[in-house]
């Protein structure tokens, strides 16, 4: 108990250093954390991949399309309980900068096989009624002020013209980490229009999503479907939804890795100015310490002091950065739109910033503590800081 | 009268943990701003200096990419008969009609497979771009199914190498040749026959037109003609405009996440050498009470300091700039967003980096030792001296 208000006392007694090491530290766990978000929020695709569906596309790359043909062929084969398929769209609308991902799908297949989008039955009939309707996601629909009955006009890079939707419905995510921030419309429209404009283009579509019945069979099914379509004139690769998100993570695992390393870092600059603010604490006090020991107490109750101090000051600015962390993050999202379509604050990164904030307070005692318990009295009062 | 430098210097010698802890903060902060900015360097060298500025891509309207244009065979051709075109030793047109597609490599020593840029180029392909060299074997023979890889290709990824086998379209490639385009872009490229690779990859169309201006000014007339004809629809840039929007987006992406934990950091490193440098006062108070007792104005104990705090900041930013040139030996790859292809580029070092970074450190220096310094400089001789 009498450690406890010495440390605080001590801890207080600069209050300016006090108070901007805190400042540094609530900085640095505060960067921490974003940057770990940032992270996570690039995998989140592939966490919240399903088990039993498998992503079917031409093996030369994703640019070449799969004739329509091969969704009836899969669909005949043991294992498969649904197939549904899917064109990235790639339009621009208004301006480059508002980026979102767009799909032309067959809306009731579609959305039978990711059944963590909700859509109202009634606006789903809506879409069904409209060939020229679609649905947004719930982020997407808050980020751009959509609603329902709005138009959406889009410029097409990869199917030229410009392209006009109406929005008949917004779903909404089963779960916090479904991504809501996607666009979705009817591929009878896109189908119909390319017949008209680039006949050759017509009848295809970007990738084929199987349905698997039982998880054990998905190897199976994702060999037969390859073997099928073997020396045919689209060949195919087919993997489950999980590595095929990963597959994107990994194109840019060098970013990836970058933020790791420079989250890191900033760890290691609030060290040392944590390290230096202990190192010229306890060089100051040496003469008390050897007081200490020239009343008795042993050399632990001087490392004691020193290591309280330290994790005090380090915890008190970590548990302000680990408060501040949420709304930062949140401001944060709301700020980039729908770069990122999952942005939360996970357990996994609080626990990281509280075992962060442990460490550059354990390190930052380790040399004065060691330097502390050594001293020698009579050195120790001789000492003028 | 000013106080001896060496009083400064000799200064942060005698702590010298504090003045490492630091200057070691400062250091990693100025390491961290330095590679930024010489990766924002490394990537404009690649994709900027890619494009050469008297040569024109013609691609389909609003396309973007090349892999996402189309530009069928009429359109070509009357693109090709334009008179701006410069025209060859050989009298035939300086133009390249280039079919480009992604396809999905292994790359070697990961299991992780990324897409490649496969590009089918004309006759003049390769004279369309100077900077290219074949550094080993020889090119492809029109005609044939050879292909030639680029340097980070053949480095990189599986089955690239001099002499190897590639599959795709069906067909077996060979790579008869090595090429090194000087670090820029056409280094992450495999390049072949433009007519094979259409042919194997069953793509009627082209994705775009390379073509040499016989003078550099004719660019808008050009442009203005091709965009104003009724049967085509294409667009024309200069090549090192198309190339510099390629790599727009993922150079902000890097050039805002750079600035904004330098930023952050800087606030860390800062305020330990504002820590430092209270401490450095606090600690030599009756040495100030001295100083001023012997003549020296404030303004003198102000400048020195302030001179500590920036030789601090020098220090730390010369450590940091030491390390920071070593990251020029890496290469990182990572995806182009923009073209969704995988690109090679390293780190690059160039004068206007050192100095900013200094100036950095400096700055952050500064900021760090004001506050400290003027308190310093306003005390009271008498109150100061008396201090124990």
């Amino acid at each position: 108990m009498y450690f406890a208000k010495l440390i605080l006392r001590n801890a207080l007694r600069h209050k300016l250093r006090t108070g901007l090491t805190v400042l540094g530290i609530f900085v640095a766990i505060l960067a921490f954390g974003l940057l770990r978000t940032v992270i996570e929020a690039w995998y989140a695709g592939a966490e919240s991949a399903s088990s039993t569906r498998l992503i079917t596309r031409n093996s030369i790359s994703l640019v070449f399309p799969l004739p329509i043909t091969y969704q009836e062929k899969i669909r005949q084969l043991e294992g498969v309980s649904r197939v549904t398929h899917a064109n990235w769209f790639g339009g621009v609308y208004v301006s480059e900068k508002n980026f979102f991902p767009q799909f032309a799908v067959d809306i009731s297949s579609y959305f039978d096989l990711y059944p963590e989008y909700l859509i109202p039955p009634e606006q789903m009939k809506a879409l069904v009624l409209d060939r020229k309707g679609c649905v947004v996601g719930r982020k997407l629909a808050e980020t751009y002020g959509l609603s329902i009955g709005d138009v959406v006009p889009l410029r097409g890079t990869i199917y030229p013209g410009n392209w006009e939707f109406v929005v008949r419905a917004i779903y909404d995510g089963k779960e916090a980490k479904t991504d809501t921030s996607q666009f979705f419309f009817r591929w009878d429209y896109l189908n119909e229009t390319l017949k008209k404009t680039v006949p050759r283009r017509a009848n295809t579509v970007g990738v084929l999503v199987v349905g698997v019945r039982d998880a054990d069979q998905v190897a199976r099914v994702a060999a037969e479907i390859d073997r099928t379509f073997a020396n045919s004139l689209a060949e195919t690769l087919t993997e489950t939804e999980k590595a095929f998100q990963l597959g994107f993570v990994a194109m840019t695992e060098a970013i990836v890795v970058a933020i790791r390393i420079v989250s890191f870092l900033v760890i290691f600059i609030i060290m040392a100015v944590m390290a230096n603010t202990m190192a010229m604490t306890a060089r100051e006090r040496m003469p008390e310490y050897a007081t200490m020991k020239a009343l008795g107490f042993g050399p632990f109750s001087v490392v004691i002091l020193i290591f309280g101090e330290s994790l005090a000051i380090a915890m008190g600015g970590a548990g302000l950065g680990m408060l501040a962390t949420p709304p930062v993050a949140h401001w944060f999202a709301a700020k980039i739109g729908t770069l990122f379509p999952v942005f939360d604050v996970s357990r996994e990164t609080f626990a990281m910033q509280a075992a962060a904030a442990i460490v550059v307070g354990a390190i930052a005692a380790l040399l004065p503590g060691y330097r502390a318990a050594r001293v020698r009295i009579v050195d120790g009062l001789r000492n003028i800081g | 009268m000013a106080i001896p430098f060496s009083y400064t210097a000799k200064n942060l010698l005698a702590r010298r943990l504090t003045t490492l802890l630091t200057a070691g903060g400062m250091a990693l902060v100025v390491f961290v701003f330095a590679t930024v900015l010489m990766l924002q360097e490394g990537l404009r060298k690649t994709l900027v200096e890619t494009g050469s500025p008297d040569n024109v891509v013609v691609t389909r309207r609003s396309s973007g990419t090349e892999v996402q244009s189309g530009v069928d065979r009429t359109q070509a051709g009357v693109v090709e008969s334009q008179p701006e075109i410069a025209l060859g030793a050989d009298a035939q047109p300086m133009l390249s009609k280039e079919t480009v597609v992604l396809i999905t490599l292994p790359k070697r020593g990961a299991d992780s497979p990324a897409n490649v840029v496969i590009r089918g180029i004309g006759g003049k392909g390769k004279a369309l771009r100077p900077q290219v060299r074949i550094v080993q074997g020889r090119m492809f023979k029109p005609g044939s199914a050879e292909i030639v890889a680029g340097s980070s290709i053949a480095d990189r990824f599986e089955g690239a190498n001099l002499g190897d086998n590639l599959r795709f379209a069906m067909r077996d490639w060979t790579v008869v040749g090595v090429f090194d385009a000087d670090k820029t872009g056409f280094d992450s490229e495999i390049w072949g026959d433009a007519d094979q690779l259409m042919q194997s990859f069953r793509r009627p169309v082209y994705s775009s037109i390379i073509l040499q201006l016989n003078d550099m000014s004719r660019f808008d007339s050009l442009k203005t003609r091709l965009e104003g004809d009724p049967r085509l629809t294409v667009e024309a840039k200069r090549e090192s405009v198309f190339y510099a929007e390629q790599s727009e987006v993922l150079a902000n992406f890097i050039g805002y996440l750079g600035l904004t934990l330098s930023v952050i950091f800087s606030i860390g490193a800062t305020i330990g050498a504002m820590i430092t440098m209270y401490a450095s006062v606090a600690n030599r108070t009756a040495e100030i009470g001295t100083l001023r007792a012997l003549g020296f104005r404030s303004r003198s104990i102000l400048t020195v300091f302030l001179a500590e705090s920036l030789l601090l900041g020098l220090v730390g930013g010369a450590i940091g700039l030491f390390f920071a040139s070593f990251m020029q030996l890496l290469t990182i790859s990572t995806m182009n967003w923009q073209s969704f292809a995988e690109l090679a580029f390293s780190f690059t070092l160039n004068p206007a980096i050192v100095a900013k970074s200094l100036a950095f450190a400096l700055f952050m220096g500064l900021i760090g030792g004001f506050l400290p310094a003027m308190q310093a400089a306003r005390m009271n001789i008498v109150d100061s001296l008396r201090a124990p």
